[in-house]
């Protein structure tokens, strides 16, 4: 720094007014920061118990295609408020609820009854069944929902988009040992 | 004086603009500056005009809304004069600016213009790199159609494998619970406002650097840059052997910018527009998403890489790659630009460049993923199956009837996520063909329980067909030997 220059009434009142900007800049800004934030919230913020529908629509022992509207739906959202999942009844009250979305990265899987896999388009997951991983890159199986019957149909406890983050944590996959045939 | 001329004084006067002006046309630079090479840069402000001329025409009809987005480009398409022209401008303008942005890169690095002085115009220049990346992939998510819906969904898989705050950035992107209107409407700023905003500023800044620091001179094995000579030196070469930027070196920049705007629209009026594909409806499963060009390469690496390498990959490696982009010119401020004395630059580009093409292309056909339809759509070759036993042809029908064929190719078509299977027979025995449909492994799913027994040995009878004429099948040599010395003593 140079010499010191004197401290005159013009140069305080600027100080004075560059702080006075600062505060009230402050004071404006650190608000917005919330209303840029308020998208995040809790898991339980964003999910809510929804009705698939009639139970009848779902045989036992097979694997169907199921939606529901977000229940938390702007006018905006258009058909994006739609969700698909796929729904797996097991026995009269035992069911099994997947998302759409590949634990990989999302894409929609695909359910094919004749070799009940569930395939990814995207990067070649595929599912099990009962949502297992099979092979392919994702580290873990189909995420499924929460569900409950209640008087005849089937609510599934819905409202965000299945990822990492938000469901279970990783599990370790075991036996992916190669065959020494396929090299 | 004319009428023009008295007009010219009366703004001039107000403007006093003249001056600035004539100092930046006429200033010199080095002779051999005025070249081919030195036209990208250029090029690429050419085309950033562009988009933002046709973002705006096209921002006169888009309706940022997830219910009507879709609607609008389709409107644009087909129903207002010249809207698809406009859009396919647009779409065409944006490929062409990341092309030249990147060439541009790779001449500035070849010609080592990022050494002193020149370190933040390059610092600059990466951070206007990943903005004009940024805007491409926000205006992929504007083209609101299937793509972009499950796009998006990637993006959000993506960030929710940031540890800690993952799920908190997926909200952030989302603008909500879920890939919807609130979504459109965040990319939609970023897109219009935001990154645009702060491209301008930047490119405004990056042009002022050039001006001010003089172009980058042609770089001459053993002309050594060093921060204490090389001003007096650049002032020398740009004074003595110099020449005035206009019109010497404009000319081709001029000649240029018009080519690319020229290339922009014929690929416009003969490709047209990009989509937008299906209807952003969820419920439409029946999709495979893909990404646009510039992110192909993206796509092929996250296939390729093993699972547990995946979320590391994907989370440190931009940081890693922009953090040496950025330090580049901070640690390598100094000495030779020729790439006639810096072979491990060159190599380094070379290696990036072909990578970068060779997983662009794999991208182009997805050897990594299963093809829905090939089980329904592809049938086996008639001459597989035209003297077989009906147990081979049942097995040829489970081969179809289990997708097997989305991820085998037989006869050339068919999935190529597992290995074609034309010549399975001399690669494995029947024991082995059983034991990999049964149990699976080397990322094939076990069929295990999804087949019966007799389905199973119909497949493998089949399977065991697939082999060249004249080619003896595989078989266990242990399981020889055995027989072999069963069959000795009997002799």
């Amino acid at each position: 720094m140079s010499e010191e220059k004197p401290l005159t009434r013009r140069w305080l009142l600027l100080a004075v007014g560059a702080a006075f900007n600062g505060i009230v800049g402050v004071a404006l800004a650190v608000p917005v920061v919330g209303y840029l934030l308020s998208p995040i919230r809790k898991k339980s913020a964003y999910s809510q118990w929804i009705s698939l529908g009639s139970l009848s629509q779902f045989p036992e022992g097979q694997t169907r295609l199921a939606d529901f509207v977000n229940p938390f739906k702007k006018p905006q959202d258009g058909e994006t408020a739609k969700t698909p999942c796929w729904v797996r009844r097991l026995s009269a009250d035992k069911f099994q609820v997947f998302a759409i979305n590949c634990a990989h990265l999302g894409c929609p899987v695909r359910w094919f009854p004749q070799s009940e896999l569930f395939m990814c388009p995207c990067h070649g997951g595929v599912y099990y069944a009962n949502g297992d991983r099979a092979s392919g890159p994702p580290e873990r199986g189909l995420f499924t929902y929460d569900y409950k019957l209640v008087s005849g149909e089937l609510h599934i406890n819905a409202g965000q988009m299945p990822t990492l983050a938000d469901q279970a944590k990783l599990v370790t996959i075991d036996g992916k040992g190669k065959s020494p045939c396929l090299g | 004086m004319s009428r023009i001329k008295r007009l010219y004084n009366w703004f001039e006067m107000r403007l006093q603009l003249e001056g600035p002006v004539k100092d930046a046309a006429l200033h010199p630079v080095p002779r051999n500056t005025a070249s081919w090479w030195y036209v990208f840069g250029s090029a690429a402000t050419t085309l950033l005009m562009l988009q933002i001329v046709t973002g705006i025409l096209l921002g006169l009809v888009y309706v940022a809304s997830g219910s009507e987005a879709w609607k609008t480009l389709d409107e644009l398409n087909h129903q207002l004069y010249l809207g698809w022209f406009l859009r396919a401008m647009h779409g065409w303008g944006s490929n062409f600016m990341v092309a030249v942005v990147l060439v541009h890169m790779a001449q500035v690095f070849t010609f080592g213009a990022y050494k002193f002085p020149r370190e933040l115009t390059w610092i600059l220049g990466v951070f206007m790199l990943l903005m004009t990346l940024g805007m491409a992939f926000t205006g992929q998510v504007l083209r609101f159609d299937q793509d972009a819906y499950w796009g998006l969904g990637i993006g959000a898989s993506i960030m929710s494998r940031v540890p800690v705050i993952g799920g908190a950035l997926v909200d952030l992107l989302l603008g909500g619970p879920i890939i919807g209107g609130a979504t459109l409407s965040r990319f939609f700023a970023l897109h219009v406002f935001v990154i645009p905003g702060t491209l301008l500023l930047f490119t405004a800044v990056h042009i002022w650097m050039v001006l001010k620091l003089g172009i980058n001179d042609w770089p001459m094995p053993g002309r050594v840059v060093r921060r204490n000579t090389y001003l007096q030196e650049y002032h020398e070469l740009s004074h003595k052997d110099g020449v005035p930027f206009v019109p010497d070196a404009l000319w081709k920049d001029l000649f240029f910018s018009a080519a690319i705007l020229a290339a922009v629209a014929v690929c416009a009026f003969v490709f047209g527009p990009y989509g937008p594909g299906g209807q952003p409806d969820p419920t439409i499963i029946q999709t495979a998403p893909k990404p646009d060009f510039f992110f192909l390469w993206l796509y092929a690496v996250l296939s390729y890489l093993p699972p547990s390498l995946e979320t590391p990959f994907v989370l440190i490696a931009p940081v890693i790659g922009i953090c040496i982009l950025l330090a580049l010119p901070l640690v390598a401020g100094e000495g030779e630009k020729s790439w006639h004395r810096r072979p491990v630059a060159i190599l380094v580009l070379v290696t990036v460049a072909v990578s970068w093409g060779i997983f662009t292309h794999l991208a182009t056909f997805t050897p990594w993923s299963p093809i829905m339809d090939a089980w329904s759509g592809d049938p086996v070759p008639p001459k597989l199956i035209h003297d077989a036993s009906p147990l081979v042809r049942q097995g040829a029908v489970v081969f179809q009837a289990k997708q097997c064929r989305n991820c085998h190719a037989v006869g050339g078509s068919g999935g190529m996520r597992g290995p074609a299977l034309d010549t399975v027979a001399v690669r494995l025995t029947e024991d082995q063909l059983i034991r990999q449909v049964l149990q699976g492994g080397g990322n094939m799913p076990a069929y295990g329980k999804n087949l019966s027994p007799p389905e199973v040995t119909a497949l493998v009878r089949f399977l065991e067909t697939l082999k060249p004429d004249g080619q003896p099948p595989a078989i266990d040599a242990t399981h020889q030997e055995q027989k072999a010395q069963n069959a000795a003593p009997q002799q």
